[in-house]
Parts: C-alpha cells; structure tokens; sequence
C-alpha cells in the first residue's frame, strides 16, 4: 500500500482532502520507495529535523542521483538570480535574513507590523463593502487573494496596479515548487528561468528608483541598507525581494481561504468567532495546525549520513518534511482530526521550526485574524455553494482555486 | 473502591507551600489541576503575590518596566490561604507543623519547600547598607536600583561578573552611564561557562564601554558623611569613585529556617530524590516533605547523579510540577525530575542560552557560527560525551544540542553541520577555574560533594 503513496498525495484528485493518504504515511515515518525523496511524516521527527544543524536547506548539497524532482526547479534559479535565503545555509542565511528583518521587525522595527494593522483593517473593510452579488462570490478572487496582495505592495513599496505583470510570473514560481507528475521538466525549468528573470527585471527597476528616492517602503530600506553588516549586494536584492513578494502573499492567500473553508464546515465555531473577536487569535493558531497552507518542505539534505527513526538516510539525499501530516500526528495531538480553536496544546508546525520558520509569520498571523473575523462579524449568514471547493494544483502551497459562498447581506 | 489515604488527602488533606513564588505558584496550580480539593497555604516573607524575576535586571533597569507590574501570570484560580509578609521560621517534622514568623503554627499532611535563594549580601554590613549600596533579588532591588540609575550617577561599580552582573551592566551602557565591572575571575560567566567564554563575554564588556577589570576584588566600601557611598578600594591599591554599588555576588539558599528540624538543609540547599522527596540528616527520605525550586539540590541520572542545584527559572517550573504530581501519587506513579539545565540571559543586545551542565565539561568546540563575530553555538565534552551547549545569538539550534545531551552522544561530535567553521574544527580546553578556587558562583552548583574536599570525590572536575 506504501506503494505508490507519494504520487496520491501529488495527484490532484487527492488535494481536497489529503489527509487520510497522511495518516497512512505515517505507518512509515520515514517513507523512501528507493528513487523518489525521504519522506518524514511525524511529528517529533520533523520537529527534530528542522533544529538539525546536519541538514542542508542549500539545494548545492544535493547528490545528483537524490531523485527529488523538484531539485531541477533550483538548478534553474542559480542560472536567474542567486538563491534567497530561504534556500542558504548560515552563515549567508542568517546575515541575509537579518538583514531583511531590519526594516521588518524586532529590534530595529519593533512597531512595524502592529502599526499596519489600522491600514490593513481598511483594506478588509473596503474588499467586504465591494462583495457585490452575495448570492455568488467568489472569496479567492474578491477577497483572499487582492487583501495580501494589497498589503504586501504596501509593504514592500510595489505598485499595486503592477499584479497583473507579476501575478504571472509569482503563479510561475510557486508553481514551480509543486512536484507535479505530468509536467515536462525541462518546459517548466524554462518557464520558471524565465519568470525569475523578468521578476528580477521588474524588481530591479524599482529598487533603482528607490535609490534615487528612497520612501518609507522595506525595498526603499532594503536598497539603502543601515546597520553593522554591510549593504546587500544587488543580486542579493533581487532575490530577497522576490521572496517577499512571492512568499508574501501565496501563503496568506491559502490560510485566509482555508480558514473560511474550515469556519464553514464548523459553522458553532463561526457563530462564537463573530460573539467573541479575541478567539481569532488562537483561532488562526488552531488553523496553521489543521489546514496549513505549506504542506511540506521539500528542500532539505542530509550533509553526512543522518540516521531517522532507524532508518540511516545518506548524504545529498532529497528529504520532505510533510509539516501538515506532523501536525495531525496523534502522537503528537489529541483528536488531530478535529479543527478546536479552544485546543490549548497547539504548538504546531505550520510556519515551520528552527532559522527557517516563516519568516513573515507575524504579518501572516495579524492578516488572517483581521480577515477572518471581519468576514465572521460581517457576513449575514454565510454559506458554501460548492463543498469541496476546486484546488489549485500545487501540493505544497495547498488551497482552493476558488471559494464560492452567499450570503443574505453584508453588515455595516 | 478502597478510601486509601492518598483519596483523604486528594479530598480534604491540608497541604502548605513554604516559599511564594514562581515554585510555589506553580505547584499549587498543579495541584488543583490534580484535582486537590483540601485546604492549599501558600506561605511568603515578601508581601507581594508571586512575581517574575527575571525582567528585573533587564527591562526594569532600563526603565521600560515597572518593578510593579512583573505579576506571574495566572493560570487558574488556585483558592489558596495566601499568608504574605511572614517567613516560616521553622519545622517540627514529628508534629507536622511549620512555625511562622508572627507565632502561628500551620499543620501539614504535605509541605512543599520552595523557599529559593536571596541575594548574598556585601559581607561588610555596615558598608552594604551604605546608601547607594544595592543587591539584585527583589522587586523592592529592581525598583529601588531602576530610579538610581535613572537619576544619573557618575559610575556605577558593579561587584561580580556573573549572569546578574553582566546584565546590570549592559543595562548601565544601555542608559548611557559610566561603568566599572570589578570580578574576582578572570572574566564575566566564568563560573558558568569557562574561560573561552568568559573571554568572548570580557570583548562584550569592553566594546560596549564597561570599565571592566578581572583577578581583581573589591576590599572595603567608603561612604560620605550622609552615609552615601562615594567610593570603593580595590585589592590592586586603587580607589574608585562611584555612587551606586551593585553587589553582584550570587546567591545564597534559604534554609536557615530549617536548622535543628532534623531535614537535610544546609547551605548548599535541601538534599531530595529525583522525586522531589526531601531527605532527613540521615540521609532517609521522607514521605510528606517535597521541595522544589533554587532550595532544592537533586541527583541527576544523566550528569553523573551528581546532586545538581538549579538557579533556572525554567527549573522552578518544572520541579515544581513534578513536586506537585508525586505529592498526589501512589508511589508507583511518582515521577522523576530530569529536567535538562537550562537558561538564558540577555546582554549587550547579545541573546545567550545554555542547556546541560558545561561547567562539567573540559573542553569545549565552537561547532557552528564564528567566535570573532560572536555569533555561534559551542559544545562541551566531558569524557568523550557532550555535557551541555552553550549559544551567543545562535539559540535556534539548541533543541539539537539538547537533544545530543539527553543521548550522551559523543564528543567531539562526529559529524559536520552548517556553518562549521576552520576554528570549529577541533576542541579546546574550555578553560574552568579550579573549583577549590573561590570565583563568582555558577548558576548551577555541583552540590553532591564540596568542590575543595578531594576524599570523596568520585568526578574530577574540570581541567584539574
């Protein structure tokens, strides 16, 4: 039965609900059907793995013969621009990230994050005035996807009239780290070297205004660059700032819609989110356990021979980190299956664990309570036209292409 | 089903808790949790409810706290008899009662010691209650050395390099004040960590401006004629001028309130199992007496059995626990405390952690992260074993390391890891005082035989 289990979890038909083909998984912690990646599905070996110095985010410390069939996409990124730091090892890492976290957050930018919330709470607002016919909506288009969006182009200091260039080439790129069985390899490692190339482009004449005419925004801060390291070099740029805008948002997309799903189907829930506002917060905790919009992390290596669960799995191999099937490990939670805002263990691995955890947490976290709970207080009686929603294709950055609801009006 | 003592006690035993802070606080919760339904006494010689220590020499100094508002945070209603204000002045083991300071006696079916540790005191007393003189312990010290500081002395001189100490000292240059640190040692964290750190921690010192001077002690205190410190001598024939004094000198445990009791307290603390089951003088192990906290010295199955005695706010929560499961527990569900040392300072915008034992360890590896940039994690061996970790900004990775100690994995370890550098290639000695040696006090003390008495010492410690 093992068998064979990688390919349902990447076959579409599997993304509404893939978590019995998680749970299955887990019988064999550490899953390798002897070509494909190391698979690790439990929780306290990802947990462990993710504070492993002897692991390797550094896609150059893959062995050649590790079968990973996402290793291709980094290949294709090295010849565009250098990898961020999502894909480095400390040191470069650690002073790339912190460099990054300057203008962003603690201790250089204590405020910076709270201090959207007023802007943010206006961009929810206007997005929910503007729902039109509450007979069909379509929550991914009208509203999950436009309200990061927004807010990462504030952020960063992009023009917002800019998303149709880079929503192509952002669809592009997060497309490129779904293993999609049917793809030709080399057409989509064209297509993802191309994306990165014109991103870059794009990217790089903004960062040259902001130079010249530096703004409050994190590119303008980013590109004039303070502190004891020194500046980030151009290439180095470019690529933080593609991460940003990409990660920025994908993500956000997928936790605000799922979170909607999941208030949907747990409608008890709904109603006490809308009485009690304050329960967003371990609300959206609860939601980054149940249905986190990173699936898996499929760019670790081993840099020696690391041993598992008994299992020895060898230097430059590919290995998967399956957070969303560690996060419903029984082992691990009480009644995983079951989505309990009022659960007060939830130390989950949503934003993952150790140097690489999400990197914009705060910002995602803040976006989602806000989101959710206006839509809660806000939508006169909601409800799903369409149970399960249609997905989009990627198994890694997982969520409903769309999520058509109605309701019976919108509350002031 | 059989009424067994253990449901009298769960239903309508007495218990008293003898210390009112985070150890206390803790274990009480716990016990309710339990379900204990008795009558539950907390007994406190400070007049406030328990409070958090450790933002005292931290946010407090530099005047972004108040010294009032570090109240532990609640986790349920406890329903406690709350006696504030009055210290346990005794105990009669065979009467079962804790004598208090105001007279009365409070009988027990379960007591629970967590009393802690007070600041040592400058051991001049005339000239430690100098005007201007300080200890670090209380929220009364936080409070009263936050509005000295904000009322700009000169220099400040503070007496001892350790965690306490150092934070105090960053907490100075952080408000702009002038600064002497004066250590017995040969650097800052010594006690705790070694000479190579000590080493890199002396760098941090010196680059944020303290006027540190180490092998040096402080011999006498001068005030004016108001009784205000105005300067001290040093034992290189120098005097200073400063006008607060800090003395920085570590901890001593409070047990002087159990001499003559026939329970096994002493100086280095109460002496229990790894159940929390305090031990009598004779070396036999009660069954109603538990302790918890900085008072309690336990063995410890991974560091030897060494009786380890923990300055850790993370130790005080987690013996707690423990206490308060085994005094509600049949026997054979009693539980051991094997809590990995731990702990964390904050200085010189510097985040240190540490977990395990090092001041175990002969050696020491820089394994990740660069010692000139102090930005690293380094291990300690000890006999061919990992012992504990120690991390300057680096602290993410210290699960790892955790983990290689509970696993008594090898040292030096075997295996290369991210941003190993040249300098991380092999150990080195990690360069202890000998423990026969007086320096400032490690926060964790290897209490299971005395450092100067070779006899009876089975572990040799550190380079010696």
């Amino acid at each position: 039965m093992a068998h064979g289990i990688l390919s349902q979890i990447l076959d579409y038909s599997s993304r509404a609900n893939p978590y019995p083909l998680y749970e299955e998984l887990r019988k064999t912690p550490v899953f390798h059907d002897g070509t494909g990646p190391y698979v690790i599905s439990t929780y306290y070996d990802i947990q462990s793995l993710l504070h492993d110095p002897r692991l390797s985010s550094d896609a150059r410390n893959l062995a050649a013969t590790a079968g990973d069939p996402l290793a291709e996409g980094g290949e294709a990124e090295e010849t565009a621009l250098p990898p961020s730091f999502l894909k480095l090892d400390p040191p470069e890492h650690d002073r790339l990230r912190r460099m990054t976290n300057r203008p962003f957050g603690p201790p250089h930018s204590p405020h910076r994050v709270d201090g959207m919330r007023g802007g943010l709470k206006d961009i929810v607002s206007g997005l929910i005035d503007n729902l039109g016919n509450t007979e069909d909506i379509d929550l991914v288009d009208q509203f999950a996807y436009p309200f990061p969006v927004t807010m990462i182009c504030q952020l960063l200091g992009v023009p917002r009239e800019d998303e149709p260039k880079f929503h192509v080439w952002a669809d592009t790129l997060a497309a490129s780290l779904d293993p999609d069985p049917d793809a030709d390899p080399a057409e989509r490692q064209r297509k993802t070297h191309d994306s990165r190339m014109e991103l870059g482009m794009y990217l790089a004449g903004l960062i040259e205004q902001r130079r010249k005419d530096p703004g409050e925004d994190m590119l303008s801060q980013l590109a004039v660059g303070h502190g004891p390291d020194e500046s980030m070099s151009t290439m180095e740029l470019l690529s933080t700032a593609a991460l940003l805008l990409i990660a920025g948002h994908e993500t956000t997309v997928n936790l605000i819609t799922n979170g909607m799903l999941t208030l949907l189907r747990n409608p008890d829930v709904l109603a006490n989110l809308r009485q009690e506002p304050g329960l967003a917060v371990p609300l959206v905790e609860e939601l980054l356990r149940f249905e986190p919009p990173v699936q898996l992390l499929p760019q670790r290596t081993p840099l020696v021979d690391i041993e598992v669960g008994g299992v020895t799995i060898p230097k430059g191999s590919s290995m998967w980190l399956i957070l969303a099937s560690g996060n419903r490990d029984p082992n691990r939670f009480e009644n995983p299956d079951r989505f309990d805002p009022y659960r007060k263990d939830i130390q989950h691995l949503g934003l993952g664990s150790g140097i690489h955890s999400c990197f914009g947490a705060p910002l995602a976290r803040l976006e989602a309570q806000l989101a959710l709970t206006e839509l809660a207080r806000r939508l006169e009686n909601p409800r799903l036209l369409e149970d399960p929603p249609p997905y989009r294709q990627n198994a890694v950055l997982r969520g409903p292409r769309h999520l058509r609801i109605a309701c019976d009006g919108i509350r002031a | 089903m059989v009424d067994t003592a253990l449901d009298q006690l769960r239903r309508s035993g007495r218990i008293v808790v003898v210390g009112a802070s985070l150890a206390g606080l803790r274990a009480a919760e716990v016990m309710r949790q339990k379900g204990f339904a008795g009558s539950l006494t907390l007994v406190g010689d400070e007049r406030h409810e328990p409070y958090d220590r450790p933002p005292l020499s931290k946010q407090v100094l530099l005047g972004k706290a108040d010294a009032d508002h570090t109240l532990l945070p609640r986790r349920l209603d406890i329903d406690a008899e709350w006696r504030l204000g009055v210290a346990a002045t005794g105990l009669d083991m065979a009467a079962r009662t804790v004598k208090l300071a105001d007279g009365e006696e409070v009988p027990y079916d379960r007591l629970l010691i967590a009393t802690g540790v007070r600041a040592r005191p400058w051991p001049n007393e005339a000239e430690g209650e100098l005007d201007g003189v300080f200890t670090l312990r209380t929220r009364e010290d936080g409070a009263g050395l936050a509005r000295a500081l904000a009322a700009g002395p000169r220099r400040v001189l503070v007496i001892g390099a350790g965690f306490t100490g150092s934070e105090i000292a960053s907490a100075c240059r952080e408000r702009g004040l002038d600064v002497t640190v004066a250590e017995r040692g040969d650097g800052p964290l010594v006690g705790a960590l070694g000479g190579v750190i000590g080493a890199v921690a002396a760098e941090l010192h010196r680059e944020n401006g303290v006027d540190l001077r180490t092998g040096i002690m402080v011999t006498g205190l001068e005030g004016d004629s108001t009784g205000r410190v105005r300067a001290a001598h040093l034992s290189d024939g120098t005097t200073l001028e400063c006008d607060v004094v800090v003395v920085s000198l570590g901890a001593q445990r409070n047990t002087e309130w159990l001499t003559g009791s026939g329970l096994g307290a002493g100086p280095r603390g109460i002496a229990c199992d790894a159940g929390c089951r305090a031990f009598d003088l004779r070396g036999i192990v009660t069954d109603d007496i538990y302790v918890a906290g900085d008072v309690a010295r336990s063995p410890h199955a991974l560091f030897g059995y060494q009786f380890l005695s923990l300055e850790h706010w993370g130790n005080a929560v987690a013996q707690a626990e423990t206490a308060a499961h085994n005094m509600l527990s049949e026997s054979t569900d009693r539980r051991p405390h094997l809590w990995v040392p731990a702990f964390w300072s904050s200085q010189f915008g510097v985040n240190i952690k540490s977990v395990g034992v090092p001041s175990m360890g002969s050696e020491i590896m820089f394994t990740q992260g660069s010692r000139a940039e102090r930005r690293f994690t380094a291990v300690y061996g000890y006999q061919g074993r990992v012992i504990g970790a120690v991390t300057f900004d680096n602290g993410r990775w210290l699960q790892f390391y955790e983990k290689q100690i509970e696993a008594c994995a090898p040292f030096p370890p075997p295996f290369t890891t991210v941003d190993r550098r040249p300098d991380g290639q092999r150990p080195i000695p990690a360069d202890f005082p000998d423990p026969s040696v007086p320096t400032h006090g490690p926060t964790i003390t290897l209490s299971g035989y005395s450092p100067a008495d070779r006899r009876i010492a089975t572990f040799t410690p550190a380079g010696h």
